[in-house]
């Protein structure tokens, strides 16, 4: 497995990423009935309760400022961390690996597999398994991967990549999970949640007790302890992290805080903002592996802290940003285009206004610049983002990276013909734009024309076929109806131009 | 107080009588109103879809029709009735170099959105208007989290007589416009539409009342598109109205 096109240190990787397919993938989603009401129930769910559960502090936005400030800071001083973190990590046994992009992370954690001569490796949710595609990697060397999580495991069993970075499989309807468990285990399946639930459980528990390995991500890295934690609700992280006798995880560099006590504030804020709990069932905080027999946990843990492409942010404020993410998925629940189109659409395992801006950093503009334009610029994710990260900001400052090219950062329109033509299409259209604004005139004029051309539409809808990139507007929707002048052109606006205005 | 209006593009060319309607309440609040024509758009359309080339030249050429009205045209305040161009203001800062920066921030502190300029610079709140029906308001996403207005608008709206101002459980959510965005994924903009409208035609209302006629633009494209009989009012439209309350009365 190596990542097609990748440079070292200049863009990243992303796994079975195809967001350049983007405008093939929206319509493909809109016309999914069951997905959209699927998306509307869940995500209605979930931000009604992120709202509530943040009603209740009445500290928020101290709160919010607290853990803006820990991530900002983290950030700022990501070197000194990273290596206080390894020096204390290291003294307490747990062994430190750096990978600088994907195909090497994935490497590591097989190397520590086949050293360990695993057969079965029980894993806990992780976005950055996803990413680095380590479960094709571990299937490749003949290592079966066993998804713990109960939406990660189905997911699985559909062979489908999550469709949020929280509920992997919140784009599925309770049918078609029992249909799927039926077909997978072959038996009969009950038809309520609890009871699929219980049969899950009763499937992976065994799993457990029979696996070398265990696998995980990270939520927050403790420099100051050399130790991670990981948050959950389930109990499938606790027992991946404690029955086999060795335990990888794997953690983009960005997870780092620099002391124990900046967990406080982050947890409050993140199980609240995520699935809207005070807090989460679990919360497993790793230190060291067991040191005397009697001892429950690991006798070996490996952390291994990939780059792949995040340090290339840090090179800009506005862009840096885009690190303090903590993975809460609040974004992805309020924003109103995931909820339209669902995950799968961003062509990427980072969907939702995280993706839109974390893809095309990581993976290059190339490879999706698409993304940053699936947005109405609403700014329902920065609202409620839970470290303050502008996503709008970065959407429009990727727009532009996307529209007017930057090779420094691996944006190489030609790569995508499609995206090309849109984009000089939309360029073409902007510089007639831009002239017909450059004088009051002919600002007039065009207005003029503009106003007749909508009045012939009205008539005749199908005329806009013709009408270059405002086509798809008549796609479900009337053009205004014309008022016959402008507002420059009546009595009133001449009433009140200044003194020493002429004629416009 | 002098007040240098900022009429955006789509409302001088399609819909005027917003624009002559947001003259008529900030003269009866007794402000004397320049509009100097030189003014076109402020830009915002190619500056969101990352054309920074194409929306230059045009951004500072509002800013400086503009800055020309506060610094040498005697005028306290800009006032717009859009939160969206408003907001682009700001964005102008770092968008234009130099004098041009200095200019663009000069306009962004004097520029206000106008139920934003009604309500907490001019404190008024009864602008004697009167409309008869049922409406309710769609906070517009730039005037809601970019300049924060959310308060204002509605109790201007519940100052206006024969006006029943009723509370839409998605008042806040994105009417799915956001310029280029919406002829570029015309299917997921009328679907945020719909998500909105099919809650709207719930409520009995006669009209949605907004801010900004860029959404207006778009969510009555869609309601008329679907056979509603909700029709879409710029806010400026109803404060201006003195209409008998026939309705309302009977
Ligand atoms: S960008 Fe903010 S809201 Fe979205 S997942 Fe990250 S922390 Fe949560």
């Amino acid at each position: 497995m190596s990542p097609p096109d990748a440079k070292p240190n200049e863009t990243g990787y992303i796994h079975h990423l195809h967001a350049d397919q983007f405008d093939d993938l929206v319509p493909q989603a809109l016309a999914n009935v069951e997905l959209r009401g699927a998306l509307a129930k869940a995500t209605n769910t979930i931000r009604n309760r992120r709202a509530i559960a943040l009603e209740e502090i009445d500290d928020l936005q101290e709160l919010r400022s607290r853990a803006k400030s820990i991530k900002t800071e983290a950030l700022a001083h990501l070197d000194d961390h990273l290596e206080t973190f390894e020096r204390q990590a290291t003294a307490n046994g747990i062994h430190v690996h750096w990978a600088a992009d994907a195909e090497s992370a994935s490497a590591i954690v097989l190397d520590i597999a086949i050293k360990n001569k695993t057969r079965l490796a029980v894993k806990a949710k992780s976005m950055v398994s996803e990413e680095i595609g380590l479960n094709d990697a571990l299937i490749d060397a003949g290592i079966v991967p066993v998804e713990t999580d109960l939406g990660e495991w189905i997911v699985q069993l559909a062979e489908e990549p999550p469709s949020h970075i929280l509920a992997p499989a919140i784009h599925k309807r309770r049918r078609e999970i029992r249909d799927l468990l039926a077909r997978v285990l072959g038996r009969p399946m009950p038809d309520d949640a609890a009871g699929l639930t219980e049969v899950a459980r009763h499937e992976l528990r065994a799993r457990f007790a029979q696996a070398e390995l265990g696998i995980s991500g990270a939520n927050f890295l403790v420099a100051e302890t050399g130790s991670f934690l990981l948050i959950e609700n389930e109990g499938n992280i606790r027992l991946t992290t404690s029955l086999p006798r060795v335990h990888v995880a794997v953690a983009g560099i960005e997870k780092i805080v620099p002391r124990l006590k900046d967990l406080g504030p982050l947890v409050r804020i993140i199980t609240r903002s995520a699935t809207g709990q005070a807090i989460s069932c679990y919360q497993t905080l790793v230190t060291k592996p067991k040191t005397s027999p009697e001892d429950d946990g690991p006798e070996e843990i490996h952390l291994v802290l990939l780059d792949n492409g995040r340090s290339k942010l840090l090179e800009d404020d506005l862009t840096a940003e885009t690190l303090r993410c903590i993975r809460c998925s609040a974004c992805l629940n309020v924003c109103p285009v995931y909820r339209q189109i669902g995950g799968h659409a961003y062509g990427s395992v980072y969907p939702g206004p995280i993706g839109a801006i974390f893809t095309p950093q990581i993976a290059g503009m190339h490879a999706a610049s698409q993304l940053p334009g699936a947005s109405s610029l609403c700014g329902a994710c920065r609202e409620v983002c839970p470290v303050d990260i502008d996503i709008p900001g970065v959407l429009l400052h990727l727009r532009h990276r996307a529209a007017e090219g930057d090779q420094s950062t691996g944006n190489h329109p030609e790569a995508d013909p499609r995206t090309t033509e849109k984009t000089q299409s939309m360029r073409r259209g902007f510089r007639f734009w831009r002239w017909a604004m450059g004088s009051s005139r002919r600002f007039q004029v065009f207005g003029a024309v503009g106003r007749l051309l909508a009045t012939v539409i009205r008539q005749v809808p199908s005329l806009t076929k013709y009408a270059g990139p405002l086509a798809g507007w008549t796609d479900g929707r009337t053009v205004p109806r014309s008022p016959g002048r402008s507002f420059r052109s009546g009595k009133m606006a001449r009433r009140l131009r200044p003194e020493g205005q002429g004629r416009a | 107080m002098r007040i240098a209006l900022f009429v955006t593009c789509l409302m001088d060319q399609f819909r005027p009588e917003a624009a002559e309607a947001t003259v008529s309440v900030l003269e009866h609040c007794g402000c004397e109103v320049v509009f100097d024509p030189r003014q076109t758009c402020c830009g915002q359309p190619a500056f969101n879809a990352g054309l920074h080339q194409e929306a230059i030249p045009v951004c500072r050429g509002a800013v400086r029709v503009l800055d020309d009205q506060i610094t040498r045209g005697g005028c306290d305040a800009i006032v717009t009735p859009s939160g969206s161009c408003a907001a682009m203001f700001r964005h102008a800062i770092g968008l234009l170099d130099g004098e041009d920066a200095a200019a663009a921030k000069r306009v962004a502190e004097a520029t206000h959105e106008l139920s934003e300029f009604l309500v907490r610079r001019l404190q008024r709140i009864d602008v004697g208007a009167s409309w008869p029906g049922r409406v309710a308001w769609h906070d517009a996403c730039h005037g809601l989290r970019e300049l924060g207005i959310k308060s204002e608008p509605r109790r201007l709206l519940e100052a206006v007589d024969g006006l029943d101002l009723v509370e839409s459980s998605t008042c806040d959510r994105c009417c799915g416009f956001g310029g280029t965005f919406s002829v570029n994924l015309p299917g997921v903009s009328t679907g945020m539409a719909d998500d909105k409208i099919d809650e709207l035609e719930t409520l009995g209302i006669d009209a949605i009342v907004s801010g900004d006629a860029s959404c207006l633009m778009q969510l009555e494209g869609r309601l008329e598109a679907r056979g509603s009989r909700i029709r879409g009012v710029h806010l400026a439209e109803i404060l201006a109205a003195r209409e008998p309350l026939t309705r309302a009365n009977s």
